[in-house]
């Protein structure tokens, strides 16, 4: 089982739905955020393009927070999510230099956190919060290896491209274009 | 034109809007841990040639700052930590993959090694020194009969910390400035500059702060190289690396790194031992100082500059 996202850069209008979903549904400490919507604004006016961006934790097959972690706090559970272990993080932050998206934070608590993929939902069949609050209905969510999922039926679809793909991290976050 | 924001107004404390996790104690311990493993790597070396009653400072008398700034390196570690209740977890686990793990590993052994050498000389300092308790004057006994093979543990993990100090960065792939493998011998050497530096501000004898100039000159000599090595990388890499080198070369920490770290650490100092060396009396605290401080200056521009270097998407 391969989770993954996908996320259409066509749908979506930024209204940030899936980062207040993400902030209430996993109690993120006020001030942060474990998803966030980035605009990138092409050309010279009046021809100008934009392209919006729900981002977060790419999940990487080859997580390079998970290969820097000393003590192992960071790692890749069944379904290929990265989580941490909280009682196992020092705190460190060589995870948090090592992610090249920039998705995780050091938590108040001391611990560092970020997105989770909601594995508490997904794990009883649910969608993850940001996926099943989109008003544009722009995110999919679903197993890579289940030919029938939602993820794996777009991607079929559509053209698609992940982020920084040179970093060599193989994220599982795909933006649809 | 191409702009980028991120419009929920992501402001993610030390992350945003350039990351910022690793504030003073990591460069500080960097520096620390550099300067240590070279005062060791000398010691054990000489040691381990024969000649310690000719370079008795710096077989005997130097390494007692190693115990002290792995100790200070050590605090600074612990005080960056944000989950602090939990560092022995470090402990629980040894991951190759992870600098950050073998070095706390490495740590623990270069530490109580250099604790143990300087229990060994302690009577360098305190000739009277009387260790009061029959176990403590046994197991002095025992690493006095077992001190080649102590220097040969110093030895090979002086040169680790001095490596792995530089490593612990280059792991980082998403930091292009960091991602370099030059940085290992590069912080390896700027260490055994500020160790060859330390001992030649301590030592009272000419003969041996001559051959720890000559040392140092050497040592200067070779970092300025893989200085020039690793920007001449960096600029035949991708566009990141190329920004990355930007940051030096034109960008907001030029200034700091050519006057501090290049002229005032390496080539003033490497001129003054030049000048030593032909003869002219120069005070040996000026070069000593100046490598001390330009190798503490490398780190934290390099630490602090790393974090700003970033993948474009």
């Amino acid at each position: 089982m391969r989770y993954a996202m996908a996320v259409d850069t066509k749908k979506c209008v930024g209204c940030s739905d899936c980062v207040v979903a993400c902030q209430t549904e996993n109690n993120v400490p006020i001030g942060y955020c474990r998803d966030w919507v980035v605009e990138v604004m092409d050309g010279t006016y009046p021809r100008l393009e934009i392209e919006l961006r729900s981002e977060r934790c790419n999940h990487c097959e080859n997580a390079p927070c998970v290969r820097c972690c000393p003590t192992g706090a960071s790692h890749i559970v069944d379904g290929g999510i990265v989580l941490v272990k909280p009682n196992k993080c020092i705190g460190c932050g060589a995870c948090i230099a090592s992610c090249p998206y920039d998705a995780r934070y050091p938590h108040p608590k001391g611990y560092v956190d970020k997105c989770t993929f909601c594995v508490h939902r997904v794990s009883q069949g649910m969608k993850p919060a940001c996926v099943s609050v989109c008003p544009t209905k722009c995110m999919y969510f679903g197993d890579l290896d289940d030919p029938n999922s939602d993820v794996s039926m777009v991607l079929k679809k559509r053209k698609y491209k992940t982020l920084i793909p040179e970093a060599g991290t193989k994220p599982h976050l795909y933006f649809l274009i | 034109m191409n702009e980028e924001l991120i419009i929920s107004g992501r402001d993610n404390l030390m992350v945003d809007p350039h990351l910022h996790i690793w504030h003073w104690p990591i460069p500080l311990y960097l520096f620390l841990g550099g300067l240590a493993a070279g005062v060791l790597f000398f010691a054990a070396l000489y040691y381990l040639m024969g000649k310690e009653n000719e370079y008795r400072s710096a077989v005997r008398r130097v390494p007692f700052i190693a115990p002290i700034a792995l100790v200070l390196g050590l605090a600074a570690l612990f005080y960056d930590l944000r989950h602090k209740a939990f560092f022995w977890q470090l402990y629980t686990t040894i991951r190759l993959e992870s600098p950050m793990s073998w070095g706390a590993w490495t740590l623990l052994v270069i530490t109580t090694a250099s604790f143990i050498w300087c229990a060994l000389h302690i009577r360098e300092y305190f000739p009277g020194w009387d260790w009061k308790y029959n176990w403590l004057k046994e197991l002095e006994t025992f690493f006095n009969k077992y001190k080649k093979q102590l220097a040969w543990v110093i030895l090979i993990f002086a040169i680790i910390t001095g490596v792995y100090t530089g490593i612990l960065l280059s792991a980082f792939n998403a930091r292009p400035l960091w991602n370099t493998s030059v940085l290992g011998p590069l912080f390896l050497a700027s260490g055994l500059s500020a160790g060859a530096a330390a001992i030649v501000l301590m030592s009272k004898n000419r003969e041996e702060r001559l051959l720890f100039t000559k040392i140092d000159l050497i040592i200067l000599g070779v970092e300025l190289f893989l200085i020039v090595h690793m920007f001449m990388g960096f600029l035949a890499s991708t566009q990141v690396q190329i920004e990355a080198a930007g940051l030096f070369l034109g960008g907001p920490y030029t200034m700091v790194f050519w006057i501090f770290v290049v002229i005032l650490g390496i080539i003033i100092p490497g001129v003054l031992d030049l000048m030593e060396l032909r003869g002219k009396h120069i005070p040996a605290l000026m070069p000593g100082v100046l490598v001390l401080l330009g190798s503490l200056m490398f780190r934290f521009i390099f630490v602090f500059a790393g974090q700003v270097s970033r993948w474009l998407y």
